[in-house]
């Protein structure tokens, strides 16, 4: 019977990591690319150039695809709490389910409200409005990041509660300090920097896809092409730093409030001060042992207190049963950090083609940016297994554990609904990155806006031909 | 004067039952003309049916993520009570509208591929599947559901009875007729006629399934047929049953004589009533037989944080809706390739 217990909850705490899992790719994507949309459309109505509005045409059929995905892997979020951590919705609802409520009423609702106009209005708004709209989902999709992550980081660094003896509820105090919770702005800051590093090497790797074919034919890349590749690498160049940056705040703020889970990435065992750092290593929590350990001395002490003596806490630290499982969370941690060392050497690199003006004739720097494509969400999926599976055994920090937060599903069900989420997420994702990978394989054409014109009925996404835009713009003026 | 605590789950049972029911008529259209999409084969009607709910089905559905927020956060006795209790139909429910939902993009992106058949056979079975598992549950939370010390505990196929699958194809009757009549209103020509005679045959079937539930559901527990039979109660429950006679003689003769919008309107009167007759038949429970709204309901400070912002967004959110549904007013024909 126990036995069952232990294997629902393994199966519940696999099918939540699935499933979010999933999903998080596509907000990330869209929250990048929304973003991304609103600045296009802005340069084109500020400079008209057509460029921009080629390039705008483009990305948001991409975005349809992927706002949509994002919408129906994010439904089945907001019942998974219910379905498969149903104890903790009890106790922990009053506070994360008012953070999940404001999040849709400020931000869900925002999206869909004004994602309707921003894909098919075009013709029926004017100019002005319809960036507005694009501006509306973009925002929308940064208050709907700020929300879940204040709920995530208050699961992480509970603050501005009292539990409440009788029940075992937490009973929200004081909001802000909820809301507020010390990891919230770190955590804010590194997954929102994640979500646009993510698309700046998507649309990187697809610029990259399209100079490459460009040489394979022998003919120059088409304007649209040269731009999108050139934008990408501005942010890659840009933002790949500052990640390094907010990555080490967000590392030093863990290491104040879960050094636990500081000491498990690090695979340390005793308290130190000069500690080593581990390139490499295979945590034992067994054995309390790092085997084949690869260290470069002093810098863990250098980088985790940014000084030579300052203490690195060991795992032997805590009790066995509140350690996180070390072997995952060091090798997650390591690739984010490792894919953020590359990420930082391609802006780099980008920045002196650029100044040697072979940014668009470099076939080996094109391919590098091409293998990169999944780079920034490979990076973000391995920093959510840190975070999450760092966390463990709780679900709300030192206060509920894992265990008491399960719902009483038996395990027949949890066996059945995991195959279906399974066999269900790979045939429609799968398919969907097939559609996306094929829209995306076919290059912005210059003036594609005019080539569709003369098939009112193929026009994907917004339907925006220049004779609507004509009209619709005399209308707003 | 009664207090505080007791005044907000009131409030909140009232807001959520009116989120409930815009989800249902929201979204009720679109499950409903997915579901007749397995009646119209021609493309270009089907098409046109798409058209119709592109622009808004997102929006429709959130209200829907409302739902399922609000319940976690005001009521999280019921939310952590109802969710484990129908795992299986959440679930299946779940996964019925992935297909739905990308349904939208993909047939389009797929569009002179054999895979568009595929993904048109997603959107039918996705409805179709969403308003059954819908119905299912509400008919399971009707009948009542097994509790110990405040926790489910029935086993996973209690909310499986011929109850609930009654409940489950009167809802997805209901959808059917709502998407009818909502593509009689914003569409023309041979699809518009169609419509229309699907629409009759619905109504009657609906009309039955109504008269069905209504029957059936006092027989499930005494205190559900106190509430309608008692003293003063049925001086104010009497109508009710009136009412759904006219509205439906009126849906009947709107579709006979041509007219557009009434019969959408008269559909959405009939929903309407049986929602409210159903959430006068439970009150006050949340997880009938057992939980009230108090026994589940998260502390003051909770519900009134959240009370606070619902009362201020709640009218902007729908004061946008409202805006974006004008953007896409008027008949579509095939003409209008939006897509
Ligand atoms: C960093 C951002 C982020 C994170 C960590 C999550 N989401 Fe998400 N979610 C979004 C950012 C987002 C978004 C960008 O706002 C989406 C993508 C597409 C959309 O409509 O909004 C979205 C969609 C989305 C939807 C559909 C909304 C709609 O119908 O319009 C729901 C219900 C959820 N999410 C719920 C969740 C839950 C319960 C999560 C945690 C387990 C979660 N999301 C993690
Ligand atoms: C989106 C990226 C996320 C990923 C990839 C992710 C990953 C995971 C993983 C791997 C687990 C299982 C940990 C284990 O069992 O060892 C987990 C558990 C969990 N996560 Fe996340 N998570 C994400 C976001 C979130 C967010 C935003 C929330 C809350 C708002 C959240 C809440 C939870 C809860 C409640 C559990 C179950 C309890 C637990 O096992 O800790 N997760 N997640
Ligand atoms: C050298 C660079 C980086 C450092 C030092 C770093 C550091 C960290 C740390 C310490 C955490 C765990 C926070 C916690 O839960 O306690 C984390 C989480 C995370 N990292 Fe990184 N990171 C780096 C680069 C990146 C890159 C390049 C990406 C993605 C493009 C990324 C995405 C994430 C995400 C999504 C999370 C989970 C959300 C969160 O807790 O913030 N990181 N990172």
């Amino acid at each position: 019977m126990q036995n069952a217990h232990d294997l629902a909850l393994l199966l519940a705490r696999f099918q939540f990591a699935f499933t979010v899992g999933v999903h998080i790719i596509f907000p990330a994507f869209s929250i990048g690319l929304a973003a991304y949309l609103a600045v296009l459309e802005g340069l084109w109505l500020k400079t008209g150039r057509d460029v921009f509005l080629d390039l705008y045409r483009y990305w948001i059929k991409a975005f349809s695809i992927v706002f949509g995905m994002g919408v129906v892997s994010g439904l089945v979020m907001s019942y998974e709490f219910g379905t498969n951590w149903s104890l903790f919705s009890k106790k922990a609802g009053p506070i994360t389910g008012v953070l999940l409520s404001y999040e849709v009423m400020t931000a869900f609702f925002l999206e869909a409200g004004f994602l309707g106009v921003m894909l098919f209005g075009m013709n029926k708004v004017g100019r002005g409005l319809h960036f507005a709209a694009t501006c509306c989902v973009s925002v929308g999709t940064l208050i709907s990041m700020t929300w879940i992550l204040a709920s995530n980081s208050w699961m992480q660094t509970p603050r501005g509660y009292t539990i409440d003896p009788a029940t075992g509820r937490f009973l929200p105090d004081d909001w802000l300090a909820i809301i507020f919770n010390p990891s919230f702005p770190f955590r804010l800051l590194h997954m929102g920097l994640a979500a646009f590093l993510s698309v700046a090497f998507a649309v990187g790797a697809t610029g990259a896809w399209h100079l490459l074919k460009a040489r394979r034919k022998g003919v120059t890349a088409s304007e649209p092409v040269r731009m999108m590749f050139s934008m990408a690498m501005w942010m890659a160049a840009v933002v790949a730093p500052l990640q390094v940056l907010a990555g080490d705040a967000h590392g030093l703020n863990t290491l104040e409030y879960q050094p636990a889970k500081i000491a498990a990435m690090e695979g340390d065992w005793d308290t130190e001060g000069r500690a080593p750092e581990l390139l490499f290593g295979i945590p034992n929590m067994q054995t309390e042992h790092t085997d084949y350990a690869i260290k470069v001395p002093l810098l863990g002490s250098l980088i985790l207190t940014h000084s030579l003596e300052g203490k690195v806490p060991g795992m032997k630290d805590f009790p066995r049963d509140q350690r996180p499982p070390s072997p995952i969370i060091f090798f997650s941690f390591r690739i984010m950090v490792g894919l953020a060392v590359l990420m930082v050497l391609v802006g780099v690199w980008s920045l002196w083609l650029r100044r040697r003006k072979t940014l668009f004739t470099s076939t080996l720097f094109h391919r590098v940016t091409l293998c990169m494509a999944p780079a920034g969400f490979i990076a973000l999926l391995c920093g959510w297994v840190t975070t999450e599976v760092g966390r463990q055994p709780w679900t709300v920090y030192g206060l509920l554990r894992t265990t008491d937060s399960v719902s009483p599903i038996v395990l027949s069900s949890m066996e059945i609904s995991m195959t279906a989420f399974v066999i269900v997420y790979v045939i429609v994702f799968g398919s969907g990155m097939g559609i996306l990978l094929r829209l995306l394989g076919r290059a912005p054409e210059e003036g594609e806006h005019d080539t569709n014109a003369s098939h009112p009925a193929d026009i994907l996404a917004t339907g925006m031909h220049p004779k609507t835009i004509e009209a619709s713009s005399e209308k707003g003026a | 004067m009664m207090d505080f605590a007791h005044w907000l789950p009131i409030i909140w049972a009232v807001i959520l039952i009116a989120a409930i029911t815009i989800y249902v008529i929201l979204d009720g259209f679109d499950l409903g003309i997915g579901m007749l999409f397995a009646m119209e084969h021609d493309r270009g009607r089907r098409d046109v049916m798409m058209h119709t709910i592109a622009p808004v089905w997102d929006g429709n559905e959130t209200w829907m993520v409302l739902g399922g927020a609000v319940l976690y956060g005001v009521f999280p006795g019921a939310y952590g009570t109802l969710l484990p209790a129908f795992y299986l139909p959440i679930v299946l429910m779940l996964l019925a509208l992935i297909f739905r939902g990308v349904a939208f993009e993909f047939r389009v992106m797929t569009k002179d591929t054999p895979r568009q058949k595929l993904w048109n056979v997603g959107f039918m079975a996705g409805s179709g599947v969403a308003a059954f598992c819908q119905g299912t549950i509400l008919g399971g939370v009707i009948q009542g559901v097994k509790v110990t010390d405040g926790d489910f505990s029935g086993g996973p196929l209690d909310w499986l009875t011929p109850f609930s699958i009654l409940c489950g194809l009167s809802v997805m009757c209901g959808y059917a007729l709502l998407g009818a009549t909502w593509l009689v209103w914003r569409t023309t020509g041979p699809l518009e006629e169609s419509c229309r005679r699907w629409a009759a045959k619905l109504a009657v079937g609906l009309f039955a399934c109504i008269v069905a539930v209504s029957f059936w559901t006092p027989l499930l527990h005494a205190p559900y047929l106190r509430r309608w039979t008692d003293w003063p109660n049925i001086a104010f429950v009497a109508p009710v049953p009136i009412l759904v006679i006219v509205l439906g003689m009126l849906l009947v003769r709107g579709l006979r004589q041509g007219h557009s919008r009434v019969p959408f309107l008269c559909a959405l009167g009939w929903f309407f009533l049986c929602l409210s007759g159903l959430g006068i038949t439970i009150w006050p429970y949340a997880v009938p037989p057992t939980l009230t709204l108090w026994d589940v309901s998260s502390p003051p400070s909770s519900q009134f944080f959240q009370l606070v912002g619902t009362v201020i967004l709640l009218p902007i959110i729908l004061t946008y809706t409202i805006y974006s549904y004008r953007v896409f007013r008027g008949k579509v024909t095939e003409t209008d390739g939006y897509h």
